[in-house]
């Protein structure tokens, strides 16, 4: 094709065609959607700035937990609806660590570890349990991650813990709704190597942590057992042609999406910087489901770049819209927004059965 | 038998996409007449019985040219129902049977007698009670036409299957004003007893003034009822004859037909022989729904072209998927005194027997990926190629090495992409099959098992991949297994051509044996001496 060619308007058109389909119609509404909220928080007077900063704080917060989609995916399994899972054990984590008094990396760095190993562990016997529901995982994941919640809220409640500030303070037994991170790894990750771009804070260690968890699995991703899980996920007889034990690939990646969940918890409770027990996370699944397939991933497809791409958008416009709608309709319908959201991105994601034209 | 002419398809011609699967077939069919109407898979049976329908595919693909006339007059269904109306009933090879059912409510289905009751006076017509004693009486009519002495309140559910097709049968015998019954291969699931009780059933029904249409792929029951015998071949009519002047190898003749040219293959250094055997198969029992084994036995000869024949549903392609361990099975199969574990599926890989699976989009190739994942992945999984070592001893899949492979298999096999990156699904029937061939390369293979490698892809690109195995093997010296339908492409190409029939090994022929012969072993009957 010759230059003069590539210059005529309908070649332009097919061009611009073909890149929005490569980025995908949904993910290109979002942040056009993304923009219209900034530029409109602009004029209302919403600090841009502030946006911008909750909106990466946010993205370091979730992302591990939306990249443990997606060896669920890639396995397999579909969208890991059973991650409450991961987050109990990560929970567990942070609070055995506090028990022990660990502070600072030596307890951020306990709590990443015991709940990991015990996410791993849990994932092993979820990953048996969703090879005898084949097809109903998404169904029979969430109902196992609400059966868990509420069953470790009997759990929380009776636990020897003896640290005080992990009891309720005026007596009784088992542990507080929300402990505090203050004084043992809250924050130590965002204030690590943190800097300012005007007045954007960006939370450095945050975001390497990410990235190097990111790189690991992409590491994993290329091994054997990382590519013989994901050929059991895309396609089961043809795996098991080649000699694959579909069954344990499917084991194995439960168990490795449900240690990121573990994983992925503590970062979010240190920069949220408290661990939430009881209900807290009862629903939070969704919002991590939500993210990756607005990310361009599909229930069957996902990638490392989906998580990412996708917790960034969908956490910069959880951030944004309720600002910014509240600038505009006077009332608190915040929350309402939030869950029409994320909802409805679940909804629409799942009801496409595809992600963007990328993996189609 | 009368002389009017209950049906008359005449001069019916029908194209798919520009490819003409009948020419100017006629057809007649007379009350009370049985009509045999045989040929090989694809001769354009089927596509007829739909032309005789209406059914969607066919009106929705440009419908077709030609007349039907139905009791003298010229009718145009356009749509099944239409010619159900009409008085045409179709018994199906599956059931659509309710399990829970009885018999009688099974035959009267949608039919059902009604009476009124208190409740139907009051609130209408959509509260009538079943009439129940109507019912049985219709049903037991219909049962004794088709010889089937089963109390007609059993339910369906645990009846052994040839009764489920008399009961199949049945409803269209009860159906009111049907004139004409189309059968398309009744017998196919029945045992010996049962498909001749079935037989029986089918004169009674001709007797009552019935026209019937009877399809069957076993020569000799069409030839026992038939009163006269259509031979398709190709989408032609190639003879038309009464049931009394056919003989089964004439018949089988006809449907094969075509004259074979067989090219002339390049030589080997040394050719095959019984000496040499790759692949000893023994006693292979194989339950592939649709195609099952029953008990093959095989020798492979190192260096050879084996053609595996046979009909649609004889168990042709079982043969390869269970030695692949992809569907369960018993029995024995050795590469050079090595035992092939059947209940383990890679083993054969590991052994150095690569499988091109007949499933080509649904598990011959990984769609959403590109050329060079599909070709290489799978020599990743088993062999341990394609990887490279980070620090640590980690290792990893290596792309480089997979891309330069992959870029040589697209020049070797002349592979129509845009490069080793391009998502598979993109491409053509063809290509993804030389796609496929490329992954069994990769591995290395000794033994290439090879199944329907010229489905589903067009006229040029079929040589192609034909001449691409014939290289392979005289070339690289690579023992080829060949499942495919048309035995046309397994008279090309093999050194022999075994035939499969009702899951069992029938006859191993020379390619250049007499069609007659073939058309015999595709029937099930071997001829023991040439004649």
């Amino acid at each position: 094709m010759s230059a003069a060619e590539t210059r005529t308007p309908a070649a332009v058109r097919e061009r611009i065609l073909k890149a929005v389909d490569a980025f995908g119609l949904p993910r290109l509404t979002v942040v056009l959607f993304l923009v219209f909220l900034f530029v409109l928080g602009g004029i209302k007077g919403v600090p841009i700035d502030d946006l911008a900063s909750n909106s990466l704080g946010r993205f370091g917060m979730n992302a591990v937990m939306v990249l443990s989609m997606v060896p669920a995916v890639q396995c397999g399994i579909g969208p890991n609806f059973g991650l409450p899972l991961g987050l109990l054990a990560g929970v567990i984590g942070m609070v055995t660590s506090m028990e022990l008094r660990l502070t600072g990396f030596a307890g951020l760095a306990f709590a990443l570890g015991l709940g990991t190993l015990l996410g791993a562990l849990v994932g092993i016997a979820y990953g048996h349990l969703l090879n005898r529901v084949r097809g109903q995982e998404m169904m029979v994941g969430t109902y196992a991650g609400f059966a868990a919640v509420s069953g470790m809220c009997v759990f929380w409640l009776l636990m020897p813990f003896r640290n005080p500030q992990l009891l309720w303070p005026l007596g009784g037994t088992g542990l507080r709704v929300t402990i505090s991170l203050g004084d043992y790894f809250g924050n130590i990750l965002d204030n690590l190597w943190v800097f300012r771009i005007g007045m954007v804070k960006v939370p450095t260690g945050l975001i390497l942590l990410v990235l190097a968890v990111a790189a690991g699995y992409k590491l994993f991703e290329m091994t054997r057992v990382g590519t013989a899980m994901d050929l059991a996920g895309q396609n089961e007889q043809f795996a098991r042609a080649a000699g694959i034990d579909v069954a344990r690939m499917r084991v194995t990646g439960t168990a490795v999406s449900t240690a990121m969940g573990a994983f992925g918890i503590v970062l979010y409770a240190q920069t949220y910087g408290f661990v939430q027990l009881y209900l807290a996370p009862l629903m939070m699944a969704f919002p991590a489901v939500a993210a990756i397939l607005i990310g361009g991933a599909s229930p069957r497809n996902a990638s490392i770049a989906n998580a990412l791409v996708g917790t960034l958008l969908f956490q910069s416009l959880l951030v944004t819209t309720v600002p910014v709608t509240q600038s505009v309709v006077r009332g608190d319908i915040s929350e309402v927004v939030r869950l029409i959201v994320s909802n409805g991105m679940v909804l629409y994601a799942l009801t496409r059965g595809r992600g963007g034209g990328g993996n189609g | 038998m009368s002389d009017q002419i209950l049906l008359e398809m005449d001069r019916i011609s029908k194209e798919y996409y520009g490819n003409r699967v009948l020419k100017d077939v006629s057809l007649r069919v007379r009350p009370g007449e049985i009509h045999g109407l045989v040929g090989e898979n694809g001769a354009g049976k089927s596509t007829l019985m739909n032309v005789l329908f209406g059914m969607p595919v066919i009106h929705s693909t440009g419908g077709y040219e030609g007349e039907v006339r139905f009791g003298g007059q010229k009718v145009w269904f356009r749509n099944p129902r239409e010619a159900i109306e009409a008085g045409i009933g179709m018994v199906h090879q599956e059931f659509m049977l309710i399990p829970g059912f009885s018999v009688a409510e099974n035959i009267k289905l949608n039919r059902e007698p009604l009476r009124e009751t208190a409740l139907s006076r009051v609130l209408g017509s959509q509260l009538k009670a079943l009439d129940w004693a109507e019912m049985r009486k219709d049903a037991r009519r219909a049962l004794d036409v088709v010889g089937l002495g089963i109390d007609e309140m059993l339910p369906i559910a645990g009846l052994p299957i040839g009764f489920m097709q008399f009961i199949e049968v049945a409803r269209e015998v009860d159906k009111l004003g049907v004139r004409l019954l189309v059968f398309d291969e009744p017998t196919a699931l029945l045992t010996e007893v049962e498909a001749d009780q079935l037989l029986q059933a089918l004169k009674r029904i001709a007797i009552s003034g019935i026209g019937v249409i009877f399809i069957s792929h076993r020569l000799e029951e069409v030839l026992g009822i038939c009163d006269n015998v259509t031979v398709l071949r190709d989408g032609e009519v190639v003879a038309c004859m009464p049931g009394r002047d056919a003989t089964i190898g004439h018949v089988a003749e006809l449907m094969v037909g075509r004259k074979v040219e067989r090219p002339v293959l390049p030589p080997r250094p040394k050719e095959p022989s019984d000496d040499d055997i790759v692949l000893e198969v023994r006693e292979l029992h194989v339950d592939m729904p649709g195609e099952e084994v029953k008990g093959v036995s095989l020798d492979v000869r190192r260096g050879e072209i084996l053609g595996i024949g046979g009909l649609a549903g004889q168990g042709k392609t079982g043969i390869g998927n269970g030695m692949m361990g992809l569907f369960p099975a018993t029995g024995s199969v050795r590469k050079d005194d090595a035992t092939i574990r059947l209940d383990v599926a890679g083993e054969a890989y590991k052994r150095g027997i690569a499988f091109l699976s007949e499933d080509r989009k649904g598990i011959g190739l990984i769609l959403e990926r590109p050329v060079e994942y599909n070709v290489t992945v799978v020599a990743m999984l088993v062999k341990g190629t394609f990887q490279r070592s980070l620090a640590g001893g980690i290792r990893i899949r290596d792309k480089r090495a997979a891309l330069s492979h992959t870029r040589g298999a697209i020049a070797d096999l002349d592979i129509r992409c845009m490069g080793p990156g391009q998502v598979v699904r993109r491409l053509s029937g063809g290509n993804q099959q030389k796609v496929c061939i490329a992954r069994a390369l990769a591995l290395d293979p000794e033994v290439l098992l090879v199944s329907e490698p010229t489905r589903g892809i067009d006229v040029g690109a079929k040589e192609k991949v034909l001449d691409l195995l014939v290289n392979l093997n005289r070339e690289k010296g690579v023992t080829i297994v060949l499942t495919s339908s048309e035995l046309s492409e397994l008279r090309k190409v093999c050194d022999r051509v075994a035939i499969i029939y009702g899951g069992k090994l029938v006859d191993i022929l020379s390619p250049e044996d007499s069609n007659a012969r073939f058309g015999l072993a595709m029937a099930g009957k071997k001829v023991e001496d040439t004649a």
